[in-house]
Order: structure tokens, then C-alpha cells, then sequence
């Protein structure tokens, strides 16, 4: 994991094992950013999704290579 | 005690539980009762293969061959006042979904991308304990901006509980169906939820059915319920008679009550489908959320075989859904055509 934080549980990337969260990222859009950890406001479409850090502005699954519909 | 672990061999009864159920809900088109439905969940898995099949024949003979294929929004996520233990998008648990609103203009967007799945329905959906003038100002405001889009897809809500007064709003917004879970049992659902109850949903559901509208109710498998209270929630859907009835099976989500509760076995979400098909032969049973985690690819090909004649296609409200292409591709190879929007209206 190259980024800084996991987007699915928030805990810093470098520590714990992540590879539950890994799996369920696959179900779920990120809920944390990667950068800094807050908790972003996520908006799920049909075929996509998008989400929004305060610090970090916006990012979406067309910019993602995480898997979506 | 878990509905798995209370599964155990068929109990002696009037003769075989899928021979009775041959004659009577596939012949005659007569739902089995709550005790019969026990029966069927208490089935071993070494009969699972058998009873999806008479499923799938009942489905085909009381419904036809046709799948209603729809994608769902939510216009208004997290935030809810409500405490529904299951979900992420209550105000009262420490979970990372925070509130959003999506504007007229990604409204639209959703609409396009599922028309464009070949889906006849669009369901507008809000994390809520019941609209305000507000939601329903922007769901009216999304309606119209899809009709003057030339979005060709009908159009239901998901709002949570509603007075008269918003029933007769959202049928002259033209909302062709309502959906509002029951999601459990009876006897089950104040265990699952406290802030309102059962009775609460169903008058909700009465008046949608008394205004025209169209009825979808289902509810969450996995939820800690038992198979008694699996039987008495088909029973009570039946006995409802809902046009549509979403089948979801539990997501655990982190910071809810249920974040530790395990996923439903594959078997016992099929077996749980075909029962619920035996015991509503001519209503819609959809695939909602959660069969990618229970189910895997294999297993939705199982269930389109075992009863259900509707799907949910692309991303859920918080979750995301396998593509909406690989469903597609699915039923292409199962042979099943989507129905049709002139079919439908």
C-alpha cells in the first residue's frame, strides 16, 4: 500500500495488516482519505463514485483504478 | 441461536415438503404458509439443488421468463435520525459514512447511466425517517428534470415513512412505486430497530397501496433472526402482497451494532430465496444488496436459477455492486430477457 493511510479503515497504512480492508474495498467506495485519514463525504452513483476530502479536494472512481460498476 | 445453527433434518410432517409444494404452489399458484416455509428452510443442503430447482420452475411458470433489471440512488446519505442496526447511514452509530446530498444535476446522470443498463426503473432513495418539504422539493425537482431529459425509465421512491398527504404528493409526481422495507420479522424488527416500528411501516405501506402505487417491500437476511422468524417474515410479506420484493442479505458495516455479525453461508441465502419464492409465486423477487459478499458470481447465477426475476444493477446506496455489464452478460447466457419498458407501463 503506497499511500499513507487505508481508505477503508482510516489506520495508518504502515501499521496493522490491511488486507481485510483491502477485500472489502472492493464492495465499498473509500471512506477515508489517504492522505490525511478524515473521514470524506462519499456519494455513490449507479456506475461510479466520488469522494471528497476537505484538505484533499475530490476524488472519484473514473480517477481510481478501484474496482467499479 | 442462529438460523444456521437451528437447521435440522425436515421434520415428519404431510409428506415431503417439496412434493406438496409441487402441487401446490407450482400447479395450483398457491403460497405455502409460514409453517410450510419452515419446513422448506429446515431442508439439508444435499436437497438445496432440488429445491432451487422447483423454484425456478414456479418462478417461470407464475412470472415468466422476463427480469426487471433496476439501479438505485441515494439523494440524500447519511444522517438518519433512525437507529436501524444494520445500516450505515444512521446518525446514532460511529460509522466513516458521512451526510451528502446529490444535486438535480447527478440525479440526472444516475437516471442516464441506468437507462442506459437497459433498466425500466429508477429508484430515488433518502437516508431518512420520513421526507421533509425540502427532500420532496428535490425529488420533485429530480423527477422533472429527468422527464425533461428524455430519460425513458420509470421513476420509484424510497423515502421512509410517509403521511397521506406525501403519498398523495408523490403520486402526482407521477412515482410509480414505493418501496419501504418491513426489513425482518415481526417479531424480530424491535431488536433490529427501536426509533420506530413494524406497525409504523406497514400503515406507511397500507396507504401507498390504497393510492395506487405500486408496493415494494423486502428486508435484510442475516440479521440474526432465526428460521422461525425467516418463515414468519415470508409469511408476513405474503400475506402483504407486495408487487416487488427486495432480497438483501447483511453487510456488516463498520460502527453499526451488526459490523461483527457474519455473512449469510451461500446455501442458506439460496435455500432462503427459494423459500420466499414458494411462498410468493407471482411477486417479483429481486437481488438487491449484499449477494456479491454471500453469494459470489457462481452463487447470483444460482439464485437467477432459484426463484428470483429481478436484479439490481451497478452500485448501491454506500456500497458498490459487481459492473452492471457482468450482470448483463449474465443473464445473456441464462437465457432470461430484461423486461421490456413498454411491458411494464
Amino acid at each position: 500500500m503506497s499511500e499513507a493511510f487505508c481508505s477503508w479503515c482510516g489506520g495508518a497504512a504502515g501499521e496493522g495488516r490491511h488486507e481485510a480492508c483491502q477485500r472489502r474495498r472492493v464492495l465499498d467506495p473509500p471512506r477515508y482519505c489517504s492522505r490525511c485519514a478524515r473521514r470524506m463525504v462519499v456519494q455513490v452513483t449507479p456506475a461510479g463514485w466520488t469522494a471528497r476530502c476537505s484538505a484533499h479536494g475530490t476524488t472519484s472512481s473514473a480517477m481510481s483504478d478501484a474496482p467499479t460498476a | 441461536m442462529t438460523a444456521a445453527a437451528e437447521r435440522t433434518a425436515v421434520e415428519p410432517g404431510a409428506g415431503d415438503i417439496l412434493a406438496v409444494a409441487r402441487e401446490q404452489v407450482l400447479d395450483r399458484g398457491e403460497g405455502l404458509t409460514e409453517q410450510q416455509v419452515l419446513e422448506v428452510l429446515r431442508l439439508p443442503d444435499g436437497r438445496l439443488e432440488e429445491l432451487l430447482q422447483l423454484a425456478h420452475e414456479v418462478r417461470m411458470r407464475w412470472c415468466g421468463p422476463e427480469v426487471e433489471v433496476e439501479g438505485i440512488v441515494s439523494v440524500k446519505t447519511g444522517g438518519c435520525p433512525e437507529d436501524c442496526h444494520f445500516c450505515s447511514q444512521s446518525g446514532r452509530f460511529p460509522t466513516p459514512v458521512r451526510a451528502a446530498w446529490l444535486d438535480i444535476p447527478g440525479l440526472v446522470e444516475a437516471a442516464r447511466q441506468t437507462a442506459a443498463t437497459g433498466a425500466t426503473e429508477f429508484c430515488i432513495v433518502a437516508a431518512v425517517r420520513g421526507p421533509d418539504r425540502r427532500l420532496l422539493s428535490q425529488v420533485r425537482a429530480g423527477i422533472e428534470a429527468i422527464r425533461a431529459a428524455g430519460i425513458d425509465i420509470q421513476i420509484a421512491c424510497s423515502l421512509g415513512m410517509l403521511t397521506q398527504e406525501q403519498v398523495d404528493e408523490l403520486v402526482a409526481m407521477g412515482v410509480h412505486r414505493y418501496n419501504h422495507n418491513l426489513e425482518t420479522a415481526r417479531s424480530h424488527f424491535p431488536s433490529v430497530v427501536t426509533t420506530h416500528s413494524w406497525e409504523e411501516r406497514w400503515e406507511t405501506l397500507r396507504m401507498v397501496r390504497e393510492a395506487g402505487m405500486e408496493v415494494c417491500c423486502g428486508g435484510i437476511i442475516g440479521m440474526g433472526e432465526t428460521v422461525e422468524q425467516r418463515a414468519e417474515f415470508a409469511a408476513q410479506l405474503a400475506e402483504l402482497d407486495p408487487d416487488e420484493v427486495p432480497m438483501n442479505f447483511l453487510i456488516p458495516q463498520p460502527g453499526t451494532p451488526y459490523e461483527d455479525f457474519e455473512v449469510v453461508e451461500g446455501a442458506e441465502a439460496l435455500r432462503t430465496v427459494a423459500a420466499f419464492r414458494l411462498a410468493m409465486p407471482r411477486t417479483m423477487l429481486r437481488f438487491a444488496g449484499g449477494r456479491e459478499l454471500t453469494l459470489g458470481d457462481l452463487g447470483a447465477e444460482k439464485g437467477m436459477l432459484g426463484g428470483i426475476n429481478a436484479i439490481i444493477v451497478g452500485n448501491y446506496l454506500t456500497n458498490l455492486g459487481r459492473p452492471a455489464q457482468q450482470d448483463l452478460d449474465m443473464l445473456q447466457d441464462l437465457r432470461m430477457p430484461i423486461k421490456a419498458l413498454n411491458e411494464t407501463l
